[in-house]
């Protein structure tokens, strides 16, 4: 075959423009687009979110019946229906801890690179696309999550509407949180860039983590649950809100601060280590 | 363009690269010639910005890489054909790179027939074999359509048919006026490839020079003698003061290294000794070049002792 390039010459290679972060974004969100585990994760991430909320709130409703009068005054319907986006979580972590260190486990980074020599904007837009995305998906999720789960309440104990004091906070916050997540995820696949080692962290700090805390003797477990990034964050999913807790938004600032933490880590070793 | 000036790579105690400096020409196919682990890969890297070098620097048209504002339209790379993600069909490997440095959607299915890979376009990654992945890293270098070409062994794992392709299209390159570096340990590839050569060895340059220079002045130029006075002859030669091997098994062929040979005709000549063979030796490119890096080896075990 003959090898002549359509379009070579000093005078076109003169004519191109510098290479811009929303090149970098477009680029990512065809990447994500095209491997077929997105569509699972984000597919495992609706169905749980939702399919549990659902199944979670039936439950709830049928026991509400035999309460006492101290569970009946923090009844939460709307947290209640948002309980699955919780391990939900799990799905986004996965995909986002894959997202950046496939790439690693592939070689396909130093292609990457290669493309985008400047490393903060190729995390920067990995970050954003991923973010963006989760937060469509996760939005999605949630409000299905609350009308679907206000809907199995209903008959069997007071529901909450969008209109009621925190409730439309709480939903969209939901969503808000899983984003925080999504970045946390990226952020940590880049850092440890194995797989298996990443989606462990993020198991960790998800589940594990506070699930130890909370074996704790109260005077330890208190402070560290309600500054713990992930269920600080949570709060912001939620309308009544518990003792030894933060505020909804405090708490969300407090997960923000935390993500934005290991972000500014991860983005320093990028920079650093030889890829 | 590539130039690097003093370029060294330590990991720990060790030391890939050692020193580098040299310039690479547009308008050449300069082949990166070294054997395994002699750093041309931490090299190509150091080019690329994907390391960091220890000491020195390396610039591409008197850029570093990382400053480059387009880098997939000044300079195409080819690294490691396996290092893609095997989920990902063809086409939308290339899509995401040329998106990322603003490359229009039609120039990927433009590299995709240039390649022959436009019928399995769609197919994932994964199921692509070592020849079919070289294409498609020769296709993502070409995205860009850049003025400078990086190749790191580009015909390993091709058919026949893909050497014989990728050797003209290096050329093509080179003829089109772009700086084209091409590694491969196949000396008798960069034979037919290159016309320029770098040859490096345990980190250090060992030669920058064209190809027929390096045949040239590589030591082992020989002349293949059959006489039926063989020993006689070698006497002669070693008089002469050069050096001779044989006869050997077969008592009428000798090798004479350090005469030519018209000085060996005249010699024989002059003596009345009878030729069947004379015959001047080159040293094949191969032979130039394992030369050279024993030398390279011997020398560098000579250091380690110092």
């Amino acid at each position: 075959m003959t090898a002549t390039l359509p379009g070579v010459g000093s005078a076109d290679r003169a004519a191109f423009r510098p290479a811009t972060f929303a090149d970098a974004l477009r680029s990512e969100w065809v990447k994500l687009r095209s491997v077929r585990s997105t569509f699972w994760s984000l597919a495992i991430t609706v169905v749980l979110g939702v399919g549990l909320g659902a199944a979670i709130s039936a439950a709830a409703a049928h026991g509400y019946a035999k309460s006492d009068a101290p569970s009946r005054l923090s009844w939460d319907p709307t947290s209640i229906s948002l309980d699955g986006i919780g391990i939900a979580t799990l799905a986004i972590a996965v995909l986002g801890v894959l997202f950046i260190s496939s790439e690693y486990s592939s070689g396909m980074i130093r292609t990457s690179l290669i493309a985008v020599p400047r490393r903060g904007r190729l995390l920067a837009a990995k970050a954003v696309v991923f973010a963006l995305v989760t937060f469509v998906v996760g939005e999605v999720t949630s409000f299905t999550a609350f009308f679907l789960g206000q809907a199995l309440i209903s008959g069997h104990a007071p529901i909450a509407t969008l209109g009621d004091p925190g409730v439309a906070r709480a939903v969209v916050g939901a969503g808000l949180a899983l984003t925080a997540i999504a970045v946390l995820s990226v952020a940590t696949g880049t850092l440890l860039r194995h797989p298996a080692a990443a989606i462990s962290a993020m198991v960790a700090v998800l589940f594990v983590l506070p699930g130890i805390a909370s074996a704790l003797p109260d005077s330890w477990r208190n402070p560290v649950l309600e500054f713990w990034p992930t269920q600080a964050g949570g709060q912001i999913a939620n309308v009544r809100i518990a003792a030894h807790s933060l505020q909804p938004w405090p708490g969300f600032g407090v997960m923000c601060l935390f993500v934005a933490i290991v972000y500014g880590i991860a983005w320093t070793l990028l920079d650093r280590r030889d890829a | 363009m590539i130039e690097a000036r003093g370029l060294v790579k330590r990991y720990g105690a060790t030391t890939a690269v050692d020193d580098l400096s040299f310039s690479i020409r547009p308008g050449h196919v300069t082949g990166f010639l070294g054997p395994n682990g002699a750093g041309k890969t931490t090299t190509m890297r150091m080019i690329l910005g994907l390391d960091a070098p220890t000491e020195g620097s390396v610039t591409v048209d008197g850029r570093s890489y990382r400053d480059l504002p387009a880098p997939m339209r000044e300079v195409g790379a080819l690294l490691d054909a396996k290092a893609v993600h095997g989920g990902r069909p063809a086409r939308d490997h290339l899509l995401c790179l040329a998106l990322s440095n603003g490359i229009p959607r039609s120039r990927v299915d433009e590299v995709l027939r240039l390649v022959g890979l436009e019928d399995v376009a769609r197919r994932r990654a994964k199921g692509f074999s070592l020849g079919m992945s070289q294409r498609l890293g020769i296709a993502s270098a070409l995205l860009g359509d850049p003025a400078v070409l990086i190749f790191d062994e580009p015909v390993n794992g091709l058919d026949p048919d893909g050497i014989h392709w990728v050797r003209t299209l290096m050329r093509t390159l080179a003829t089109e006026g772009r700086t084209v570096l091409v590694s491969s340990h196949l000396m008798s590839e960069m034979a037919l490839t290159a016309d320029h050569l770098l040859v490096i060895g345990q980190g250090r340059l060992i030669a920058d020079t064209s190809v027929d220079d390096f045949v040239r002045s590589s030591s082992r130029q020989s002349v293949h003698v059959r006489s039926p006075q063989a020993a006689e002859l070698a006497g002669r030669c070693r008089e002469a003061g050069a050096a001779v091997d044989g006869p050997g098994t077969d008592p009428d062929v000798i090798e004479i290294t350090g005469m030519d040979s018209a000085e060996v005709g005249k010699l024989a000549a002059a003596h009345g000794i009878v030729l069947f063979e004379l015959v001047p030796v080159r040293a094949s490119l191969e032979e130039a070049f394992m030369e050279l890096t024993k030398d390279s080896v011997e020398y560098q075990a000579a250091g380690v002792t110092r």
